[in-house]
């Protein structure tokens, strides 16, 4: 059995779950036993062709495994796979609106008077 | 000597600044010629958001010389969650000019230019010019890509850092002694597929412990002191308090920085990420697939069948919610459509209309033909419709 870590943005399709167990001799078959088992995360990892997409970086230990032998690299027990996700960090796109509104009290600047209660 | 450091000039130290850094004269790592040496540094921070704020702190408190400052956002509300270098004294000021005020407060005796534009492919090499090194604290892939390229083609170390949730990614990409950004990433994911920290959340001491450890890495390359992150990508995992470190290599494929590279000049990063960079400041337009939320009230006042879909998280419901509407969360809804009915009227909404435009994607995918996305989600119909909801 090989552990594959699930980054934080893929969770919400493996229940949140955050080390998953999975088997297979190659790292191909532990990413493959790994969508059979969450079958949302499929289409995250893979193209429609069944190809491992470009922005998805899978570490076998400490090592890329396009460094070794790519997804046919063998597994031995005891590894461990982390998928790793290209994230942009940060506030989001297009959602000016919620973005750009000051909250009422900030509208007070320091030294101006604030209304008084009527 | 491989860390020998990126700065060789000095500059002297009046007694007044010789007093400030005392503590690190003490230290002979940095010293008198190491602080010298800081005086004489300049580094270019991209963003003075979440990540930007301890960046810049940090180095304008640490002496070094000339900062520069790139950001064309205002300062809101919601962003003091996280973005200490702003306070409520300057919501809704100019965030470069927030954060300039804030730091010369902190060290008057440096100098922090000003950008109040986005970094675009026009202007990247003019501003990033005159700085040694660049610190990516962005928040977008059209930005990051672009960030890297400018630092492989002016052989400039690239300080990167990025947030998600509780989790969080450091690295030192410098293309002539490492892999760069693209030697990781070749691509950008497809527009959507990762959701933003606006729709995913992002916990507000993170990008403290981020960024801090990026303003480490600019110090210890600015020195030439200790062992820095060329070829390893730091993760770190706050709820697990964990940091693990990965070997990165270049990729000898790489676009940019392999010896027979494809990208020779900087490119429409935005059209390569398909996604905006920045905001642009087009008015809205409602679309056929959208509906504004005073005009659903409208729809569902004169009694018009329709099915509200919710496709926020269970925890959202806490917040705000909307009496009748059916919860599917949007990373579940592939396998759940069997729960919806095709032939219903619906209008699919989240907490400002990101999730849902996917959740409408994936619908109409499956054949739905009869749902709108509710614009700007229940934020807005808050806003529109129903003042007593809080908006978050």
């Amino acid at each position: 059995m090989t552990i594959i870590r699930v980054p934080a943005p893929l969770r919400p399709y493996t229940g949140g779950s955050k080390e998953v167990e999975v088997a297979g001799e190659t790292v191909a078959a532990a990413l493959a036993d790994l969508v059979k088992h969450y079958p949302d995360l499929k289409r995250h990892l893979f193209d429609d062709a069944g190809a491992l997409r470009a922005y998805v970086n899978v570490f076998l230990n400490d090592e890329d495994v396009r460094a070794l032998q790519g997804e046919a690299t063998p597994l031995e027990p005891g590894d461990r796979l982390m998928i790793i996700p290209s994230i942009a960090g940060g506030a989001p796109i297009g959602q000016r609106d919620e973005r750009r509104e000051p909250a009422p009290s900030a509208r007070i600047r320091p030294g101006s008077v604030p209304p008084r209660p009527a | 000597m491989a860390n020998a450091p990126l700065v060789s000039k000095e500059l002297d130290l009046s007694h007044d600044e010789i007093l400030r850094y005392s503590r690190h004269l003490l230290m002979p790592e940095v010293g008198l010629a190491g602080q010298r040496k800081l005086k004489a540094s300049s580094v270019l921070v991209i963003g003075t958001g979440g990540l930007g704020s301890p960046v810049a702190l940090y180095l304008a408190a640490a002496g070094v010389g000339h900062l520069g400052l790139v950001d064309y956002d205002r300062v809101d509300f919601t962003n003091l969650q996280r973005q200490v270098i702003h306070g409520m004294g300057t919501v809704g000021q100019r965030k470069v000019d927030s954060a300039r005020a804030r730091l010369l407060d902190l060290n008057p005796a440096i100098r922090v230019e000003t950008y109040d534009e986005p970094f675009t492919s026009e202007n990247a090499l003019r501003l990033s010019a005159p700085y040694d090194l660049i610190i990516d604290g962005t928040d977008n892939f059209p930005t990051r890509y672009l960030v890297n390229d400018v630092c492989v083609l002016t052989h400039k170390p690239n300080v990167y850092g990025s947030i998600f949730r509780f989790e969080g990614q450091v690295s030192v990409f410098w293309a002539d002694r490492g892999p760069c950004y693209r030697c990781l990433f070749p691509e950008p994911p497809p527009p959507g597929l990762v959701p933003s920290c606006a729709e995913g959340g992002v916990f507000g001491v993170l990008p403290g412990t981020i960024g801090t450890l990026q303003a480490t890495e600019a110090l210890k390359l600015l020195l030439g002191i200790g062992e820095p992150l060329i070829g390893k990508l730091l993760l770190f995992d706050a709820l697990g308090l964990s940091f693990e470190e990965l070997r990165l290599k270049k990729n000898p494929r790489c676009r940019i920085c392999s010896a027979e590279p494809e990208i020779h000049e900087l490119i429409d990063y935005e059209a390569f990420c398909g996604v905006p960079g920045h905001d642009h400041e087009d008015g809205h337009l409602a679309r056929e697939w959208e509906v504004e939320p005073a005009a659903l009230a409208a729809e569902m006042k004169a009694g018009k069948a329709l099915r509200l879909l919710d496709v926020r998280e269970p925890h959202e419901l806490e917040i705000s919610r909307l009496p009748d509407a059916m919860l599917i969360p949007l990373g579940s809804l592939a396998s759940r459509l069997h729960e919806l009915d095709s032939a219903e009227d619906m209008v699919v909404f989240c907490k400002s209309g990101t999730r849902s435009a996917r959740a409408l994607e994936l619908l109409a995918g499956a054949g739905f033909r009869k749902v709108r996305n509710l614009y700007g989600g229940i934020n807005e119909w808050a806003r529109q419709v129903d003042p007593s909801l809080p908006r978050y």
